[in-house]
């Protein structure tokens, strides 16, 4: 089956982006296909690369790039979203007039329409949030 | 699969005192150039995001309210609001503001896009979504 995933909460307060994360990762273990994970609300801080979690605690971020790598995930964050949480990658920063940016590795920014051609394109797209 | 898909946007929660709301109708007003089949259900909280005569100014947030009157410009015609909802605080269809549509089927005749449904009626609807996105 082809799945659509959308996160809509920030990392650590909320464990929706755990259960994004677990579920993802058992449909991609069970052979069915991952079109996009779409990061929207406080969603769009599961990407920033400068999370410094406890050693002993699982760090969030690293492990959606982690994942993204391992299976060429899209990884997709919401530029509207991001924009509003200080999330950007380079080309942002620079268009902004900020001095630096913080996308971690396998995420990217662009619109709201990756969300809705995940509902279009998928068998079943999965919410995850409050 | 036809190419047409039924969108429904499940709004759960107050207007202010989270974002979900705002955030919420950016998905939809971009959503409406997907050309599906769109509809919108307030349950919940959520009814309170349609209430008429909005004020924001003592919370220093915009009142982003006039928005939902746009709806009917962007094809939107299927408001859903939930009925134990508006009843469980105190509100009547008169609360809400009054949203429209022009049916060009109809010679362009202006109608009511928003429809009370009690929670079984908007279990079916739900039930009879392809995309089921809940804010």
């Amino acid at each position: 089956m082809k799945f659509g995933i959308m996160v809509n909460e920030g990392p650590y307060t909320h464990e929706a982006s755990d259960t994004a994360y677990h579920f993802t990762k058992a449909a991609l273990e069970a052979g069915h296909e991952i079109f996009r994970v779409f990061f929207y609300h406080d969603g769009v801080n599961n990407a920033t690369r400068y999370t410094v979690p406890p050693q002993d605690d699982r760090n969030i971020q690293v492990r959606w790039s982690e994942l993204a790598e391992k299976h060429n995930l899209d990884l997709v964050v919401c530029i509207a979203a991001a924009q509003r949480r200080g999330i950007l990658d380079e080309n942002e920063a620079k268009r902004q007039g900020k001095d630096g940016d913080n996308i971690a590795p396998g995420f990217r920014i662009s619109g709201l329409g990756q969300l809705i051609e995940a509902g279009i394109q998928c068998d079943r797209l999965v919410v995850f949030g409050d | 699969m036809s190419d047409v898909k039924k969108f429904l946007y499940v709004n759960r929660k107050a207007p202010y005192g989270t974002i979900y709301a705002l955030e919420s109708l950016e998905v939809v007003l971009i959503g409406a150039a997907f050309e599906q089949d769109v509809a919108l259900a307030f349950l919940d909280d959520g009814v309170y995001q349609l209430t008429k005569d909005q004020n924001t100014d003592g919370i220093e947030m915009k009142n982003f309210s006039p928005t939902y009157s746009a709806l009917g410009d962007y094809d939107i015609r299927k408001i859903y609001v939930e009925k134990e909802s508006l009843e469980e605080r105190g509100l009547t269809i008169d609360d809400l503001q009054h949203l429209t549509y022009e049916d060009e089927d109809d010679d362009w005749a202006e109608k009511d896009s928003i429809q009370v449904v009690t929670a079984k009626e908007l279990a079916e609807i739900m039930d009879q979504s392809d995309v089921i996105l809940s804010f």
